[in-house]
């Protein structure tokens, strides 16, 4: 092993390694160790993700059985409709997908897989927490306030969003926006950490390729956050402003423009996706690999396609807005735009599968995800073709398709990734193995009630169900019994799958006390952080840093014995 | 695909038809190849005792074939999407029929939607505007040309049986046109969410012969609701000028 070397990347900002007792608040509430602010972001986003598959319960109840009572919630008004899928995309996109891929994993993985001691500012990266915290409070509270939560949609569209006359939430709207710039600075904290970390502290000898792709991949994505994001806050700002202070940047009675906060919202909306795709793709790549006991298919190539999607992301935006009233004549640009762009990430999944070949595969839990992820995520990139071309969109945009395609894109990154990356790394975070019969029942439990949920959805989109109503009986062509009947297979399928979530609740509790200890590398796997201990102490290598060798996917090498070559070991 | 569940009542709505079938043909080649490799190379490549793993890099040319040949491929499919979603888009969107039977106005406001038709003299903004509140009829055959305003929040003008949906934005006035093909009457959803009503603003459209069109018409004395309509109507005319002066009264709070 390596002898400690002093190297740049040391962080400062927190004493050496501690050998003193640190009470329970400084220990796990204000601390600045990476890992446990991942743990934070874990947990806060896991309950979030309990929220917000709540409200997705509710009101698919009320889609499936019209007018019933809903056990849990009481009555579901239109009012209380709109309110409850407002909260549910808001909050599965900001306060799950974001806190969990980018901010628990990043955090989690990047100063264990470049072999360093922690985030290179810990302090910010403490703060960045504590404002996400704080947003997450605050959108939660706009379900308590007079008027209620705000029903405008995720996209919050003004003149809707704007004006407490149409929206009928005055405190809600401003609240929802309050809440979104908290969490969006705090994202902004933890990018600038998550980038100087990757940059400039990784162990000696670990050379740009020779960075896992999922460090990289999360570097990327906080690149694309921290650039796309600036309109978005700025746009914020002025919807908040017209809000409450009676400016009129979106009101067109005085010379605002409502379609200018599409552009705003959309410029970052787009690369959005690909914010919380990458990481969800890197993990995926470390898992195919140690499960296929294979070296990663072409890195360079994954590596430039990521860069090449990062780039191509924020040309694309504007097919969100084909039919929102732009001149009919940018939707050619964006349409061309939309379809390059299918290249890489088509590529991308030719890789992963380029990567099986030739392998040895154990079909244990992670790996399971990680292929249900391709999988899924296929369906997910396929379906989008029909709403990036500009003809066919114009029939699909705004129904059921719409919603069926980017839930086949979301839930992959954001409920399969994250389930990958907890039961691979959750040996690594807790020092104990999970469940596998457990862990496997949990996922055929998850995964075969997502594709229950979301094929009626994209034939009812086919058929051209509308999004966001309420009750569709007022529509003759949407009230046909068939329609009704797949509106209750989708539900019947959610309430399945929220209920088997609890297998993986107790899994991952029962775990941490019960699960058999895990040992440093369980699963065999190159990366630096199964060198630490399992749970890495603070300041993760007390005994020193690791030096680093070689790339990370040596797997199954002609010269070795062993068919794992850990980065760290000397040749 | 999509006319197994809807007919298809406008000129265009076939066209738009093609290139979702034309999309469905593409993707479904590469997810049906894609997924059979991947489901193939899972069997076939299952951990077994004895059997160690390959060594690929896959930076060679010969290994790199196996995906950039796909990804080329794959271009000229996208090259055949752009082209015909192009081709459609400009159909639908861009030009609009240059003798229109009539021009017929779609207002959109929280929640209801009004549509004035142009009476028997065919001119909209005339004394004998006939408007009415959540049904629009207009004769089957016939070019239409249609102008959409909003007087409040966005709001979605969509005929699913035409394939057609645009936007409805409050300050402009958006054109657009269709030529109903099938006598009929459908739904008219609005598309785009609009306020607690969303789900309540039902319209139906009445596709008729040109005989029950005039015989609807001739029943219809030109009403009160009329110079309503046309008193506060915005008055831009370009497809993106701004409604200073009446915007305002509509939209004083």
């Amino acid at each position: 092993m390596a002898e400690s070397i002093e190297h740049p990347g040391h962080a400062g900002g927190h004493d050496a390694p501690h050998d003193h007792e640190m009470s329970f608040w400084s220990k796990y509430i204000f601390s600045t160790d990476h890992k446990v602010i991942a743990m934070q972001y874990l947990f806060t986003g896991m309950a979030m993700g309990l929220i917000g598959g709540f409200f997705a319960y509710a009101f698919r109840m009320q889609l499936a059985f019209p007018g019933m009572e809903v056990p849990g919630w009481g009555m579901v008004s239109p009012a209380d409709y709109n309110s409850l899928v407002t909260n549910h995309g808001t909050i599965m996109i900001f306060w799950v997908a974001m806190p969990v891929l980018i901010a628990a994993f990043g955090n989690f993985l990047i100063p264990l897989m470049i072999g360093c001691d922690d985030m290179v500012f810990p302090k910010i990266n403490r703060l960045s927490f504590q404002i996400f915290f704080v947003s997450a409070i605050v959108l939660l509270s706009s379900f308590f306030v007079p008027g209620g939560a705000f029903g405008g949609a995720w996209t919050a569209y003004p003149p809707l969003s704007a004006n407490p006359n149409y929206s009928l939430t005055p405190m809600g709207s401003s609240i929802w926006v309050v809440a979104v710039a908290l969490e969006f600075i705090a994202f902004l904290l933890g990018g600038i950490n998550f980038i100087t970390t990757a940059m400039n502290a990784r162990a000696p000898g670990m050379k740009l390729y020779d960075i896992p792709i999922v460090v990289w991949m999360i570097v990327v994505a906080s690149i694309l956050f921290m650039a796309s994001v600036g309109p978005l806050i700025a746009g914020a700002i002025m919807l908040f402003m017209d809000q409450n202070i009676g400016t009129h940047f979106f009101d067109p009675a005085y010379g605002g423009d409502p379609i200018l906060w599409q552009h705003l919202f959309w410029f970052f909306g787009h690369p959005e996706v690909y914010v919380v795709l990458l990481p969800a793709m890197g993990i995926t790549a470390e898992i195919i690999t140690v499960f296929a006991r294979k070296k990663l298919f072409a890195y360079r190539t994954v590596l430039y396609t990521t860069f090449g999607t990062g780039v191509l992301s924020f040309t694309v935006w504007a097919h969100h807005q084909f039919i929102a009233g732009i001149d009919p004549r940018m939707a050619h640009v964006f349409t061309i735009t939309t379809l390059l762009i299918s290249i890489p990430i088509a590529e991308m999944c030719f890789v992963y599968v380029a990567t099986l070949y030739g392998g040895s595969i154990t079909f244990s839990t992670p790996m399971l995800w990680a292929l249900a992820f391709i999988f899924e995520f296929l369906i997910g990139g396929v379906t989008g073709i029909f709403l990036g071309a500009s003809g066919s969109d114009i029939y699909f945009h705004d129904t059921y398709f719409v919603l069926a395609h980017f839930h086949y894109t979301f839930f992959p990154i954001a409920i399969i990734g994250t389930f990958a990356g907890v039961t691979f790394w959750y040996p690594k975070m807790f020092g104990k193995m999970m469940n596998d019969t457990l862990g496997k029942l949990h996922f055929w439990g998850t995964v075969i009630p997502f594709n229950l949920i979301f094929i009626p959805l994209f034939v009812l989109g086919a058929a051209g169900q509308h999004r966001r109503i309420y009750n569709y009986e007022h529509f003759p062509e949407l009230s046909a019994p068939w329609m009704q009947d797949l509106r209750q297979v989708a539900t019947i399928a959610l309430v399945v799958m929220l209920g088997m979530q609890l297998v993986f609740f107790y899994n991952f509790f029962a775990s941490m006390f019960r699960g058999k200890a895990a040992g440093k590398n369980p699963w065999k796997s190159n990366t630096l952080e199964w060198t630490a201990d399992s749970p890495p102490p603070h300041g993760n290598w007390p005994e020193g840093l690791p030096n680093v060798y070689r790339g990370p996917y040596e797997y199954s090498h002609p010269d070795r014995d062993d068919d794992y070559w850990p980065q760290n070991v000397p040749s | 695909m999509i006319e197994r569940y809807l007919v298809q009542a406008s000129t265009f709505a076939a066209d738009i038809d093609f290139v979702i079938n034309l999309i469905a043909v593409l993707v479904g080649f590469w997810f049906f190849l894609t997924a059979g490799v991947f489901f193939w190379l899972l069997f076939r490549f299952r951990r077994r005792d004895g059997v160690p793993s390959e060594y690929i890099t896959g930076e060679e040319k010969e290994h790199k074939r196996f995906i950039s040949i796909p990804h080329y491929l794959i271009m000229v499919c996208d090259i055949f999407i752009i082209v015909a979603a192009i081709q459609v888009w400009v159909n639908v969107k861009q030009d609009l029929p240059e003798n229109p039977h009539a021009e017929i106005r779609v207002i959109g406001q929280q929640w209801a939607w009004t549509f004035v038709h142009p009476g028997p003299d065919g001119e909209l903004d005339t004394a004998d505007d006939i408007v009415t509140v959540e049904e629009l009829r207009v004769e089957v055959n016939q070019p239409y040309v249609f102008h959409l305003e909003s007087r409040d929040v966005l709001h979605n003008f969509s005929v699913p049986v035409f394939r057609l949906k645009q936007d409805v934005i409050p300050g402009r006035v958006i054109t657009g046109w269709f030529e109903a093909t099938k006598t009929g009457t459908h739904d008219i959803q609005c598309a785009e969410i609009c306020g607690i009503g969303h789900g309540l603003m039902p319209g139906r459209i009445v596709i008729e012969s040109a005989a029950d069109h005039a015989a609807w018409m001739a029943g219809k004395a030109p009403n009160q609701l009329a110079a309503t309509v046309r008193g506060t109507t915005v008055a831009a005319t370009g497809g993106t000028k701004l409604a200073a002066a009446s915007g305002d009264a509509l939209n004083a709070n």
